[in-house]
């Protein structure tokens, strides 16, 4: 065919891969989330879990190369889709005014996502240092991810960052989950009331899920034991 | 009511394709306007206030001027066709504006709509597309029966919502990417929802994305802007729809070699 292009060259090909890899990171970012709140039931449980989690390497770098691939994934397609459109429209309008009405907390998670993203991923990079790798000086040393938890958050600009981005990371999710739908082509008109309460429930109880341990910590409801 | 309102006009004026363009102010010429006018009648009026004074009449893109044919359309206040919904050009009316409003009008926006002059812009890449695939294979000669392939009054509802797409380019110039995805969603939605339209569904859903791509028309990123600028009002679920078949087209099809010697 004259005009065939394949998967990996269209948009909507493209944007396939960004929503697959999302829903591989949605996976994460819920599971993360739900071990991550065992810092509620004391030292020894998180600490347990995180020997647990560790107990088999080569699981642990099959899900971390899977991980990887994701995220190296949906940057490198994403940012390809945003210089593309962006010489889509070389001349500015003179006046920019949004035509819809939406949502307003949607509105802005779709017009950041260019934003939120760039902020999450150098999160990502400071929390892999402050708690995978346990090596941030005056922050965390070694393994006993409990206490470099607890050392962390007591810090109220580490406790900030970690809120801050979060609450970015659950836009992104707002957006991102409904966006995904949309860019398989599974959203329909049936589904789509369900899908936006499904999108919106998901970010907020990932966010809530997340913000909720810094915020524990801060205010020494969790870790009073670690000074 | 019968009321006439003094604007304060701006209009991009630009000499074609290579030329930068700018703003011209033309508040002057834009006194006095009933509020019976169309917007395009008010262009008119302003045309003709400055061929009066010696100059060059603004270029706009008009032809039934009753909301249906997609020539017209320019962005007013950095919205594609104005600020009323489900609505052209010629059929915004003036009682719109207040007095001593401002208005900014310029042309629709992007790579693949090249200024032609002022307000006109070049949207062939639609035609473009739609000889890409927008086309059924149908038996010629004779009529056929009327009602011989049967089609479920809902489908067909679904598929004239689709077919209400009159290829204005408001969805172009309203998406933040300059996508044309609402547009070829709508044509690739109309036929491949008819049982008419099922012979080349797969081949269309990539040949006519493939034809967007190369206009140089952006990627679909999810704002929707363009279902709220649409004067028919098509859903984004086409793009959906659209999505959904190109993947699988992508997926599965595979176009057939052809044997020597056809039939017999």
């Amino acid at each position: 065919m004259e005009n065939a292009l394949t998967l990996t060259q269209t948009g909507i090909g493209k944007k396939a891969a960004v929503a697959l890899t999302g829903a591989v990171m949605f996976g994460f970012v819920l599971v993360h989330m739900l071990g991550n709140l065992q810092i509620f039931l004391g030292r020894e449980t998180l600490n347990h879990y995180s020997e647990m989690l560790h107990a088999v390497p080569e699981l642990l770098w099959v899900a971390r190369a899977v991980l990887l691939v994701s995220v190296v994934t949906h940057i490198t397609l994403t940012v390809d889709l945003a210089l593309r459109n962006a010489k889509a429209r070389p001349t500015a309008y003179r006046v920019s005014a949004d035509v819809g009405r939406q949502d307003p907390l949607m509105r802005y998670a779709r017009k950041t996502m260019i934003l939120s993203g760039p902020i999450v991923l150098s999160f990502i990079v400071f929390h892999l240092a402050h708690l995978t790798l346990g090596e941030v000086p005056g922050l965390a040393h070694g393994q006993d991810v409990y206490e470099n938890v607890v050392r962390g958050f007591q810090n109220p600009v580490v406790a900030g960052f970690y809120v801050f981005a979060n609450i970015l990371l659950g836009l992104h999710l707002y957006h991102g989950g409904h966006s995904l739908l949309q860019s398989l082509g599974l959203r329909n008109p049936r589904l789509d009331p369900r899908a936006r309460t499904a999108a919106a429930a998901f970010a907020a109880a990932v966010t809530v899920g997340n913000v909720v341990m810094p915020l524990a910590v801060l205010v020494r409801a969790v870790g009073a034991d670690v000074q | 009511m019968n009321e006439n309102i003094d604007l304060k006009l701006h209009v991009w004026r630009q000499n074609g394709p290579s030329d930068g363009g700018r703003f011209e102010d033309y508040t002057g010429y834009a006194k006095n306007i009933s509020t019976h006018a169309s917007f395009l009648e008010f262009l008119d009026v302003v045309n003709d206030r400055l061929i009066l004074d010696g100059k060059e009449a603004i270029a706009f893109d008009h032809d039934c001027r009753e909301g249906i044919c997609g020539s017209c359309g320019v962005v007013i206040n950095g919205q594609p066709h104005g600020p009323q919904r489900a609505t052209t050009t010629c059929q915004l009316h003036m009682r719109k504006f207040q007095t001593g409003a401002e208005i900014w009008v310029e042309p629709f926006r992007a790579r693949a709509f090249p200024v032609v002059k002022d307000l006109a812009v070049d949207r062939s890449g639609f035609d473009r597309i739609v000889q890409a695939g927008g086309f059924i294979t149908a038996r010629a000669g004779s009529a056929p029966d009327a009602n011989e392939i049967p089609v479920p009054k809902t489908v067909a509802d679904k598929s004239m919502d689709a077919a209400a797409c009159i290829g204005c380019g408001a969805c172009v110039a309203a998406c933040p990417n300059a996508s044309a995805s609402l547009f070829t969603s709508a044509k690739v939605a109309h036929l491949g929802l008819l049982p008419q339209g099922q012979a080349e569904r797969m081949k269309r859903a990539i040949s006519m994305v493939g034809q967007h791509e190369k206009e140089g028309f952006g990627a679909c990123s999810n704002h929707y802007e363009c279902e709220a600028a649409c004067p028919k009002q098509v859903s984004v679920e086409f793009i959906a729809r659209m999505n959904r078949d190109h993947l699988k087209a992508q997926l599965t099809y595979v176009e057939s070699a052809g044997k020597d010697g056809g039939a017999g």
